[in-house]
């Protein structure tokens, strides 16, 4: 009961956050609220990951921690129940970092900046419950209290073409929501409807496995397409552009940092994990969309010309790698994906908010119009050099190690079939490069051309502060990656294990 | 002693009327007294049923006057509904009232 | 050795501090901290060399490889597989220690006078910290993964420096190319590591020959796809097109990163994994050796038409270190000590990297003070300098002679060694190089002659006299002279050679007679033909083979082709059909999805008239129609 305690205040926190806010009279009391809340959020974050790994150095072995359940609606034996293992804790830290840096990016936001909060803190609520659930249903509720918000935030404060935008993201990722929700219940009455904790339908005790071989072939493809959309699989991405390039910062960066993570984490805790022989069996199809994903991704944000759509597919990109990663079933390629998961959160984050706060003084995104910002925006210019060359994968930042994980980890799997697709992945590394070099040298280098541009300031304090957070993020996991990924990896390898040994070597992949 | 057929067929030609009246009079008002003349045809069957077929029981003729009374509360509604209809729109006619579709 | 450690972190501490408080410093602290930081690397290094070398040799004459420090720095979760970071010292990364620090202190020294308020002073140093730290931490890598690792970021730190003026538009793009380029051959160089791992079961140099017989062909494979990524540092035929465009930045930086260290970090890496080639690929390895010898002559062959100094120096480079490579590609076996031993092409790659290091950033360094004094990189702007610039004349004079292989210069002795594997490997090979070597010394003096003789630009140098550089800038230069003067004479064999036994290098005068007399004739060629105020002859020729000269101005179209290549094939027909696939046809389909409910919508929506009446008629049918049913059922 402590336990459940424990972990439930990541979801009691942003409910006080809430109350606050609705309770808060003027714009600094809302400020008040929000920077109290997210920093206790993230020093909540940091206990746990101090405490996660104490106790997992003294010896605690079990797959999660901290669980805890109490019943919710007994009919259909949903539970709230909550645990967490190496995986969730680092998610969890990468929200916490997320929503308090998203807070200072977002700080001057106006108008309606009490209701903007109130949407946002619940989007974080949504995001922080779906982390800690182990129980199905509670997990894609907090999955939908995530989502929604999503459309007011851009509906709202968006720009551009934000009602088509906010429109076509919703529904994408509501349907989405209906091949999970298939998938869900699939899973519950297949493993005989007697409960939606998803340790114990992984460790059903009837037989070798708990789901049955034909039916986990009709919802393995459910629950991954429907995590998948968030995930941004190929071809269920196009909400992306359109949505990153009308969300507000904060928006952006929480949606692109941590909500597209949710479809990764749950594309590996729910329909890997749970149905590892359907994984096997059909994990082929998915390996070769994701790999479509992280090239075609690549080579689409070439030719982009606004900031936001550059940034939106390369995340399709580099989410791809994630969900590629994972379905190349092996501990390295799987510590690699939730590595990238995170690298890919901090520093897409970094960019969105650096693109966010160029945004906000140029009023144009488009690279055609943007010049030279190095010399008037110092501060900023280097700070987006930096994302930058952390998306390229520059040693020492957080995308290299998670990169190249990914890749030995991939290569480890030896028939051609995975080699040929991992080498394709690989070369996204130089496409990559392309069109961040081309970004940087239209955008920042040469001379400014605007006169409207010349007069324009560097960044303020709550902007610096936030970018440095992220920054700092991502070098200190960039250059001391081992800590990281051991507990990750304790997360990691129960799973993997499992999938691996239930699995049989069945699978109607034509290639192989 | 009259025969039960004969108010039955009474009744049958109200109950038509009615629906014709319903189906094809274009004033809201006029639609209003067609759904009358149904309301009444059924209650007539009420109670001749119950005074011919089951003379003992008595559920008939209670039905026959909530019936009415209802009849009785829905036409005041129904008339001030259609006042102020009136009001907005200047007419009463059935096929004018769609503002709130489409 | 702990102290090594320093060597690496005392860079990489500079570069933060210039890197985040530069804003607040003067230039002059700035450069000061930038400048002691890197003379303490070098006393390390060579305090690290003297350690080394004296130590005593193992019971079998050969040097011991040491590792101060090793550890896991990202575990991969697999038995062997692991990503360490560590130090190792064998002969060639003490060498290479020598050579980095000794260049880039120089080039620090140099970058005081050069960069003499420039805006953004600070940032110069601080990218040269980061560039030293990377450049050393590659060559003293445990394994392969730690090297690809300082490997980007040197590609990194050569992206920052090649566009520090990043408001010119050619230095954008020349950054942006080099990265590019090289980061295309470092996909390479990835997918032969990742190979290399999978076979080997281990990314380090302690070699499991067992992994690899059952690789089969993997082996080389892995090898020569490592080779890509080393050519595509190093400037190999045809990924070379980056390095002289790589000139746009500031002069020091091309002597240091792109004429001494950081090209030479393919051949580095070749060497590095030498025993696996001679062991399980020797006859690949002769893939490096034709590559080698293409884009040796193929360089030395646009070297002698360009006019911007620089350029020139450029292709010199590139040539050069295709010698090197050249070298390494002839060994066929790695047993030392017999006369004539099939790995002599390593020592000499290896002491032709030293001294080529030496005397070519001394050039670029000359070319600086040059480029300094008339500002401008185009031979017309110069020619009679000798009589403003005597240091700079002097030593550039020696550096010359140096890389046309005139003894007793440095160039000679490893030059010469070169050669001689050349023609120990195959005749054919010998004459080629040789006729080489001798393009390279006629280019060089065509140079010499453009710039410090010839015709003078009297015009510009009226409005502005050429003057001598500062001390700053002198003091390397002649530093550089010196050793370009003595480091013929160390016995390199001594201290480096395949098998790390220390052997006696003998001269083959056969082959130094030979080239020594090609170069003197190439040199009295050039004498001839650009030494004079006006150059007849040099316009009849050009006039004469105008097709190819134009060619080799332009550089065979190399960079024609890629631009076809990269813009019209990648951009406009993978990249632009990519994007409007995304845009209509995938994102198309959801439109089309939301578009049809909407369409379905409206259709359904006229059965929600409205008019109460054809509702109480649909209903009134429908009872009529279910009652006709009920009636037919009974």
């Amino acid at each position: 009961m402590e336990n459940i305690l424990f972990l439930s205040t990541f979801v009691f926190i942003p409910l006080l956050m809430l109350l606050g806010l609705w309770l808060a009279r003027n714009i600094n009391q809302v400020r008040g609220v929000m920077v109290v809340g997210s920093s206790a959020l993230l020093l909540l974050a940091v206990y746990l990951t101090i405490s996660f790994l104490g106790a997992r150095a003294a010896g605690a072995t079990e797959e999660m921690l901290y669980t805890g359940s109490i019943s919710w609606f007994t009919p259909l034996n949903i539970k709230y129940a909550v645990g967490v293992d190496g995986i969730s804790v680092a998610m969890l830290l990468l929200s916490a970092i997320i929503v308090f840096t998203g807070t200072f990016a977002s700080w001057k936001l106006k108008p309606l900046t009490k209701e903007y909060f109130l949407w946002f803190t619940l989007l974080s609520m949504g995001v922080f419950g779906f982390f800690i659930s182990v129980d199905m249903f509670a997990m894609f509720m907090f999955y939908e209290i995530a989502l929604i918000p999503m459309y007011l935030l851009i509906g709202v404060w968006g720009s551009g073409k934000k009602e088509y935008s906010a429109m076509k993201l919703t529904l994408m990722l509501m349907g989405g929501s209906a091949f999970l929700m298939c998938g869900i219940f699939g899973i519950f009455y297949g493993a005989g409807g007697n409960t939606m904790n998803i340790i114990e339908i992984a460790n059903h005790t009837g037989g070798a496995h708990a789901i049955d071989f034909t039916q986990q072939c009709i919802w393995f493809p459910l629950t991954f397409i429907g995590f998948g959309v968030l995930g941004a699989l190929f071809p269920f991405h196009t909400w992306s552009p359109d949505g990153h390039a009308s969300a507000p910062t904060a928006v952006s960066m929480l949606h692109a940092g941590v909500l597209m993570k949710l479809g990764g984490y749950g594309c590996f805790r729910i329909a890997m994990y749970l149905m590892p022989e359907a994984a096997n069996e059909l994990g082929w199809i998915f390996l070769i969309l994701t790999a479509i994903s992280v090239v075609y991704g690549a080579f689409s944000a070439c030719v982009q010309t606004d900031l936001k759509y550059i940034n939106a597919y390369s995340s399709v990109s580099h989410c791809g790698l994630v969900l590629f990663a994972i379905l190349m079933i092996n501990q390295t390629a799987c510590t690699g994906a939730v590595l990238q998961m995170l690298s890919h959160g901090l520093m897409t984050a970094l960019f969105f908010a650096l693109i966010g706060m160029i945004y906000g003084r140029t009023h144009t995104r488009d690279i055609r119009e943007l010049n030279g910002l190095m010399k008037i925006m110092p501060f900023l210019s280097v700070c987006y050099v930096i994302a930058g060359l952390a998306n390229l994968g520059l040693p020492g930042l957080s995308g290299f190690i998670a990169e190249m994980t990914i890749f030995v980890g991939s290569f480890q799997n030896a028939d051609t079939f995975h080699r040929v697709l991992t080498i394709a992945a690989v070369t996204s590394i130089v496409i990559t490069a392309v069109y961040i070099l081309r970004l940087v040298g239209k955008i920042l280098y040469g001379t400014c051309t605007n006169e409207h541009h010349l007069k324009l300031t560097d960044a303020t304090w709550d902007e610096r502060f936030a970018v440095i957070c992220l920054i700092v993020a991502v070098a200190g996991l960039g250059l001391a990656p081992l800590w990281v990924s051991d507990m990750i990896s304790t997360g990691v390898g129960p799973i993997v294990d499992h999938i691996k040994d239930v699995a049989a070597v069945s699978t109607s992949n034509p290639f192989l | 002693m009259i025969q039960i057929e004969y108010i039955l067929i009474i009744s049958a030609v109200m109950m038509f009327a009615g629906i014709f009246g319903f189906l094809t009079r274009r004033s809201t008002l006029a639609v209003l007294l067609s759904i009358e003349l149904m309301l009444n045809s059924a209650d007539l069957n009420f109670a001749v049923f119950n005074r011919m077929l089951y003379p003992d029981g008595h559920e008939g003729y209670f039905f026959t006057l909530f019936a009415i009374a209802i009849a009785a509360a829905e036409s005041a509604i129904a008339i001030a509904i259609m006042i102020n209809i009136y009001r907005v729109l200047k007419n009463i006619s059935v096929d004018k009232l769609e503002k709130m579709k489409w | 050795m702990e102290y090594t450690l320093l060597i690496l972190l005392l860079p990489f501490f500079s570069f933060l501090v210039l890197g985040i408080c530069g804003k607040w410093l003067s230039h002059k602290t700035a450069g000061l901290i930038g400048t002691c930081v890197l003379g303490v690397v070098a006393i390390l290094s060579y305090a690290t060399a003297y350690e080394y070398f004296t130590m005593p040799r193992m019971v079998d004459g050969a040097f011991e490889t040491l590792t101060p420090y090793n550890f896991t720095w990202l575990p991969f979760f697999n038995e062997n597989l692991h990503f360490d970071m560590g130090i190792m010292l064998d002969p060639i990364s003490v060498m290479m220690l020598i050579v980095i620090s000794t260049v880039s202190l120089m080039v620090h020294i140099y970058s005081f006078g050069y960069m003499h308020g420039e805006r953004g002073f600070q940032r110069y140093y601080a990218y040269l910290s980061l560039f030293t730290m990377s450049m050393l931490g590659l060559v003293v890598a445990t394994n392969i993964f730690q090297m690809y690792m300082f490997w980007e970021l040197v590609g990194v730190s050569s992206y920052l420096l090649i566009g520090f003026y990043y408001q010119s538009p050619a230095a954008i793009a020349a950054s942006k190319k080099a990265f590019i380029v090289t980061r295309f051959a470092d996909m390479f160089f990835l997918i032969g590591i990742l190979i290399y791992g999978y076979y080997c079961g281990s990314f380090g140099f302690d070699f499991d020959a067992a992994g690899f017989a059952a690789g089969g062909f993997m082996l080389p494979t892995a090898l020569t796809l490592m080779f890509v990524g080393g050519a595509g540092k190093s400037a190999m035929f045809p990924l070379h097109i980056w390095l002289p465009d790589a000139m746009e930045g500031p002069t020091p930086v091309s002597a240091l990163i792109h004429a001494a260290t950081m090209v030479v970090a393919g051949v580095f890496q070749v060497a590095r994994l030498f025993p696996l080639w001679i062991e399980y690929a020797p006859n690949t390895l002769s893939i490096v050796a034709w590559v080698g010898a293409f884009t040796a002559f193929y360089a030395a062959a646009v070297a002698c038409a360009q006019s911007d100094i620089k350029r020139v120096l450029a292709f010199s480079t590139i040539s050069q270190i295709a010698f090197m490579m050249v070298a390494l590609g002839v060994c066929t076996e790695i047993t030392t000590g017999h006369e004539h031993h099939g790995s002599l092409g390593y020592m000499a790659s290896m002491f032709h990297l030293f001294t080529h290091a030496m005397f070519k950033a001394l050039l670029f360094l000359g070319a600086g003070c040059i480029i300094h004094a008339v500002h401008s990189n185009e031979m017309s702007a110069m020619g009679g300098l000798r009589k403003y610039m005597p240091i700079t004349h002097i030593t550039f004079l020696i550096a010359c002679l140096a890389i046309s292989g005139i003894p007793p210069f440095s160039g000679f002795f490893s030059k010469d060694e070169i050669l001689t594997a050349c023609f120990a490997y195959s005749p054919f090979m010998g004459w080629i190089m040789t006729a080489i070597a001798a393009m390279t010394a006629f280019y060089m003096f065509r140079l010499y002659y453009g710039i410090f003789w010839g015709t003078e630009n009297k015009e510009l140098h009226a409005h502005h006299t050429p003057h001598e550089a500062p001390l700053t800038m002198t003091i390397p230069l002649i530093f550089l002279a010196l050793v370009t003067c003595v480091a013929g004479f160390i016995p390199f064999g001594h201290f480096v050679s395949a098998d790390t036994m220390a052997y006696d290098i003998h001269l083959d005068w056969g082959v130094a007679g030979t080239s020594i007399v090609i170069a003197v004739v190439a040199i009295a060629l050039a004498t001839y033909i650009y030494k004079g105020e006006r150059q007849p002859v040099a316009e009849a020729v050009a006039e004469k083979l105008q097709n190819l000269h134009r060619w080799a101005y332009k550089r065979f179209y190399m960079d024609e082709v890629y631009q076809y290549v990269t813009h019209r094939i990648i951009f406009a027909h993978i990249s632009k059909p990519i994007a409007w696939f995304d845009r209509h046809v995938v994102d198309g389909f959801f439109n089309f999805l939301a578009w049809g409910s909407n369409a379905l919508a409206y259709q359904i929506r006229g059965l929600q008239s409205g008019a109460v009446q054809k509702y109480a008629y649909v209903f009134f049918i429908g009872i009529l129609v279910l009652l006709a049913i009920l009636v037919a059922a009974i």
